[in-house]
């Protein structure tokens, strides 16, 4: 009887493991709460409950061509726009260089 | 990992938001020349934005903004789920103290239809009193211990207080004394400042985005968004106060919440209820 609490702990233990492990797609972070969260202002494609703050994110490649335009809107985009309410990801350190670069990668499949 | 935002950009960013008001959203509804300047400004900002929303119904929140969430809302009204705390909050007022005093003892009119009033600029102590710190005063002058001033028993008197007074219009004063001006300032520049890892001010959501939609919610505006408090809220699944919203708002933007009946949270509910008078008492509400 009670290598069943115990085999069910391990489960758990490995599967969260696991989780933590896996760096997060573009895609995952781009619709994470705690990271991009980019869903709760944009309309993107595939994602549930879009908001409308933000324009929505499609046809990144036609309207943002040079790649590190893009990038540097998702890293300060006060810097562009002081107005903006749109979080400055990377000088806030809420998202990594490495993050940012997997967000907008995913942000050009869009 | 937390990291408070330094706010010297904010100068800057109120001169480039004058220099472009009118092709954007502003980030600002109103520049502060006096309190009643602003006021007028700040109401203009709004009617003239959301020309279809009757004035009266901007203290409804975001169900002034949202055609569904009305119909929902209209539904919920039905079976408010804050008529509990009501009910309680009417026991505990009438209910007297271990000295026999009650409540209706510290207040004017007994307490009852005195929602619009508050808060009030306090000549004699020259600070900020909110119906949260008046409640608790009267407590703590009876020989009884304080509340949690954010939800429970607080948001229950507060509940039954604000019942008693609804469709009453605010008339939240600025009595001629220098420390009342500055405490509305004070409240005018937490208002308008950005804080927090994700840089918000409570202006970014409520006055530059108000109306819009993150994820399922709308933004409510700024106009009127004292008049309904205290607030039953799903996503609290019970009852808060006015200091509640405002320490959420302040975790929700990743900034260090203050104290909830703190100086500066009384000045901004100063500044914002203010900013709102004339509008009706329409708490207790009910929001998402």
């Amino acid at each position: 009887m009670t290598s069943v609490p115990v085999f069910l702990c391990l489960t758990i233990v490995v599967a969260t493991t696991a989780v933590s492990a896996a760096p997060l797609s573009g895609e995952q972070l781009a619709f994470d709460r705690g990271k991009g969260n980019c869903l709760t202002c944009h309309d993107i494609k595939g994602g549930d409950s879009p908001g409308n703050v933000g324009p929505p994110l499609a046809g990144m490649k036609a309207r943002f061509p040079n790649r590190a335009d893009l990038v540097a809107i998702v890293a300060d985009e006060t810097k562009r726009n002081p107005q903006t309410v749109m979080p400055p990801f990377r000088r806030n350190l809420i998202l990594t260089e490495e993050e940012i670069n997997a967000i907008v990668d995913f942000l050009y499949t869009q | 990992m937390l990291r408070k935002i330094s706010c010297d950009v904010l100068p800057i960013f109120m001169l480039v938001a004058a220099i472009v008001l009118g092709t954007a959203p502003p980030a600002r509804a109103a520049d502060t020349a006096d309190p009643k300047a602003a006021f007028t400004a700040f109401r203009a900002y709004f009617t003239s934005r959301f020309p279809k929303v009757a004035l009266d119904d901007f203290v409804n929140g975001p169900y002034s903004m949202d055609e569904g969430l009305r119909k929902q809302w209209k539904e919920i009204e039905e079976f408010p789920p804050y008529e509990f705390a009501v009910d309680k909050g009417k026991e505990m007022f009438a209910k007297p103290f271990a000295n026999g005093r009650t409540y209706a003892d510290c207040f004017p009119e007994k307490g009852i239809s005195i929602r619009q009033n508050y808060p009030y600029f306090d000549t004699k102590s020259g600070q900020v009193i909110t119906l949260e710190l008046a409640l608790n005063q009267c407590r703590q002058a009876n020989g009884e211990k304080p509340l949690d001033e954010t939800k429970d028993d607080m948001a229950a008197l507060t509940a039954y207080m604000a019942f008693t007074s609804r469709g009453k219009r605010f008339d939240i004063k600025i009595p001629d004394d220098p420390r009342a001006l500055a405490a509305w300032r004070k409240g005018e520049e937490y208002f308008y400042t950005r804080r927090g890892q994700l840089n918000f001010s409570c202006a970014s959501c409520h006055v530059q985005s108000a109306g819009q939609h993150i994820r399922t919610e709308v933004l409510a505006p700024a106009l009127g968004i004292m008049a309904a408090m205290p607030i039953y809220r799903s996503e609290w699944s019970g009852m808060g106060t006015t200091s509640r919203r405002f320490t959420t708002c302040n975790a929700q933007v990743r900034a260090v919440p203050l104290h909830p009946q703190d100086e500066l949270y009384r000045d901004v509910e100063y500044f914002l209820t203010y900013m709102g008078n004339g509008l009706p008492v329409s708490g207790p509400g009910a929001r998402p």
